[in-house]
């Protein structure tokens, strides 16, 4: 279970490393992000969420039935595009509008 | 040579806060709100913003008193979940307070789902449906509308000072760079959260914080606590959770949402024949398993089409690992079962009663010293909003407390805080014979805990004889770690998280070892004594005296009786 952060993509903005509950995100020497012990990630997508850059990414660990496929979450306002890319590169996306409240 | 000791930053403050999650945000609200004069401060080992169990989002508010029901009936509830050990007076008073907590929550900025009436509706009775996702930041908005607050984040509290017989302030360190705080307080409300990572967790390798509870949250509060002689109970009263198998997402949102039955590999429901409290729940699916009838399900073949994309989305709110899991292996709810599986053993004040041993106004029996959360014992099925109400109930006591208490010398608070400066100093400065890492001995840990201790791995079971082991081989791991170094600031957090957790698994040991009996199968069973025994219904406390560990038998109080320290 973790996350992964495309370095092209960074702009250093921190807002990954404020966002993280288990202060797991650190600056490189060139001021972008990493996580510095992936297997130490909760996978509360945290990080995700508060990236305006769309640079990070979820996966499931293989021990934990991961097939390599890399989730992403775009913002708009209230609504999450939720982007899932599977290991064959075919996309899905879930749109969540957070003004609604869970069914369940 | 590092300079921790230089760079120490010395503060003052009225009201500390250790913990700035659900019950440490909401408490510094209420005492804002009370006293503009009063001077706030949270230290917070991450940042408030997404901080503790909230970070990923919650999928519901799980106590509400909803129309039809009242606080009394929701504290009978609680003591048939609990198996009778539970505390009128805590539980009573915080439900009495979920509803003014909801209302804030509302104005605060959280979406509560209505009917056309404008009424919040319920899931089941005393459930209301939310967005949870960004429930976190909009508490830790809601925190910088009062000028007197002030948030330190990315500190690291290790230890609670205490001066003749009061805390007066607390200790820590910054997890960024080379910095220690010695923070004096008037009163001090500790709000760590609960304990995960004592025993081996469900996902031991790569995805070993893959787990229900923040493993961030790693007992630091409890630990602080019994180190400076708190009283604590029901220690032994774990929390085994039933989860979904490997993401170990919540299953209430489809046992409660979409009526999903739990069902043995044979496809039997075989929930009636268990009980259905949460601790019978949970020894269902292990006794189902062991017996050879496992995995155990949860039924959600045949939802609709539109229940699965409302689950996908709902999981995404508060769990998304499950909904990634149902995408990427094409297996959706609507056409596959979801398998279950029971969480390593927690320590967890707020699902079941383990913790700080307080008065109804939410006191330790250390003076000075508060306690709210997940942290308290004594008042199960606290969740969000009851984590919050003792929050707002501790926060209220000090305001009324404060008018007779006199500020400490800071003179001495900080002379005892500066000792354990100097242990951040001496564990900083390099060691080149260092054997271990601090990660091995986490692991040698959850190996001792798991074995010894009713883990996962001896099917939640102990005795006697391998309580006694566990108590010496977790003894062995404390001295050792007495000697541990860390390179880094990072590394200097862990050391000190682990020295927490091992505090909290001796005290846990001494505590499953007391009780004689099996109250709550699910949560472990003591095999020498597998059945539950009514001359059993007394609170287990504990505390240290001389660095021993005292247990204390409680008797149960019943109805408004409000329990006030006599010691
Ligand atoms: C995965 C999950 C899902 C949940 N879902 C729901 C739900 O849907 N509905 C519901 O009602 N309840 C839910 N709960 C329960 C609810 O989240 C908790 O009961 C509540 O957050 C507890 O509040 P707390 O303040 O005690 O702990 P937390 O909110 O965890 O706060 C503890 C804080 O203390 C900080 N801290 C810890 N140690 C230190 C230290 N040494 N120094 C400084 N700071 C420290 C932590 O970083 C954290 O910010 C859920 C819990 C979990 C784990
Ligand atoms: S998913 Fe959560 S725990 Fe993992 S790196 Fe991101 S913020 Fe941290
Ligand atoms: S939030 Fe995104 S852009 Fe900002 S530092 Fe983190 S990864 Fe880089």
């Amino acid at each position: 279970m973790s996350i992964r952060i495309e370095r092209e993509r960074c702009v250093g903005c921190g807002a990954c490393v404020e966002a993280c509950p288990g202060n797991l995100i650190k600056f490189d020497p060139d001021g972008r992000a990493f996580i510095r012990r992936p297997e130490d990630c909760w996978g509360c997508a945290s990080c995700m969420k508060e990236c305006r850059s769309e640079a990070i990414f979820y996966y499931l660990g293989a021990d934990v039935g991961g097939r390599g496929a890399l989730m992403q979450v775009k913002r708009d306002g209230a609504i999450s595009r939720w982007i899932i890319r599977g290991y064959d590169g075919a996309t899905f996306t879930i749109v969540v509008d957070r003004k609604q409240a869970n069914k369940y | 040579m590092n300079d921790i000791v230089a760079n120490c930053v010395s503060h003052n403050t009225d009201v500390l806060i250790i913990g700035g999650g659900a019950a440490g945000c909401y408490a510094a609200i209420t005492a804002a709100r009370l006293d503009p004069s009063l001077r706030i401060t949270i230290l917070e080992k991450a940042n408030i913003r997404r901080s503790g169990c909230l970070a990923a989002g919650v999928n519901a508010l799980n106590a509400y008193i909803t129309e039809d029901y009242s606080p009394e009936e929701y504290l009978e509830y609680v003591r048939w979940d609990a198996e009778k050990i539970i505390r009128d007076d805590l539980v009573l008073s915080m439900c009495k307070r979920f509803n003014r907590v909801v209302d804030d929550l509302e104005k605060m900025g959280l979406v509560i789902l209505k009917d056309e009436n404008g009424k919040y509706v319920c899931r089941g009775k005393r459930n209301l449906k939310i967005n949870g996702e960004n429930i976190k930041p909009i508490l830790s908005r809601e925190t910088r509308r009062y000028a007197n607050i002030e948030v330190f984040n990315h500190v690291n509290v290790t230890d609670i000072v205490v001066v003749g017989d009061r805390a007066t302030g607390v200790v820590g360190f910054s997890v960024d760079c080379n910095a220690s705080y010695i923070v004096s307080a008037r009163a001090i409300i500790v709000s760590c959260g609960g304990a995960a990572g004592l025993y081996r967790p469900n996902n031991p390798g790569f995805s070993r914080h893959k787990m229900w509870y923040c493993p961030f949250n790693v007992g630091s509060g409890y630990a602080m606590g019994i180190r400076i002689g708190a009283e604590m109970t029901s220690l032994e009263m774990r929390f085994v959770a039933q989860r979904c198998k490997d993401t170990i997402a919540p299953t209430g949102t489809l046992a409660l949402g979409v009526g999903a039955k739990e069902i043995n590999a044979l496809g039997e429901a075989y929930g009636k024949k268990y009980g259905a409290n949460t601790s019978s729940r949970a020894y269902g699916a292990t006794k189902e398993s062991s017996d050879g009838r496992g995995p155990c399900y949860l039924k959600t073949v045949g939802v609709t089409r539109e229940q699965e994309e409302d689950l996908w989305r709902a999981y995404l709110n508060m769990a998304p690992a499950q909904t990634l899991k149902w995408i990427e292996s094409g297996e959706s709810p609507s056409r596959f079962n979801v398998q279950i599986q029971g969480t390593e053993p927690y320590i967890v004040g707020g699902h079941t009663g383990s913790g700080y041993w307080v008065d109804a106004c939410r006191r330790t029996t250390i003076k000075g010293l508060y306690a709210a959360g997940d942290v308290v014992g004594g008042a199960p099925k606290k969740f969000v909003t009851g984590a919050m109400a003792e929050g707002g109930i501790a926060a209220e006591t000090i305001v009324q407390d404060l008018k007779q208490t006199k500020r400490t010398s800071l003179s001495e608070t900080t002379s005892v805080a500066l000792e354990k400066v100097k242990d951040y100093e001496r564990r900083l400065t390099p060691r080149k014979d260092q054997v271990f890492t601090t990660d091995e001995l986490e692991e040698g840990m959850q190996k001792i805990m798991d074995e010894y201790a009713g883990g996962i791995g001896a099917a939640y079971r102990y005795n006697s004889q391998q309580l006694g082991l566990a108590r010496k081989e977790i003894a062995r791991l404390q001295k050792v770690l007495l000697f541990q170094h860390a390179s880094d600031m990072d590394e200097l957090l862990r050391v000190y998280e682990l020295k927490d957790r091992l505090t909290v698994c001796q005290s846990l040991i001494a505590h499953m070892q007391d009780r004689h009996e099996t109250r709550w199968p699910g949560f472990g069973v003591n095999t020498e004594y597998p059945e539950s025994d009514e001359n059993w219904e007394f609170f287990v406390n504990s505390r240290v005296v001389n660095s021993e560990i005292e247990i204390i038998h409680r008797p149960l109080n019943k109805g408004e009786t409000f329990y006030e320290h006599t010691n």
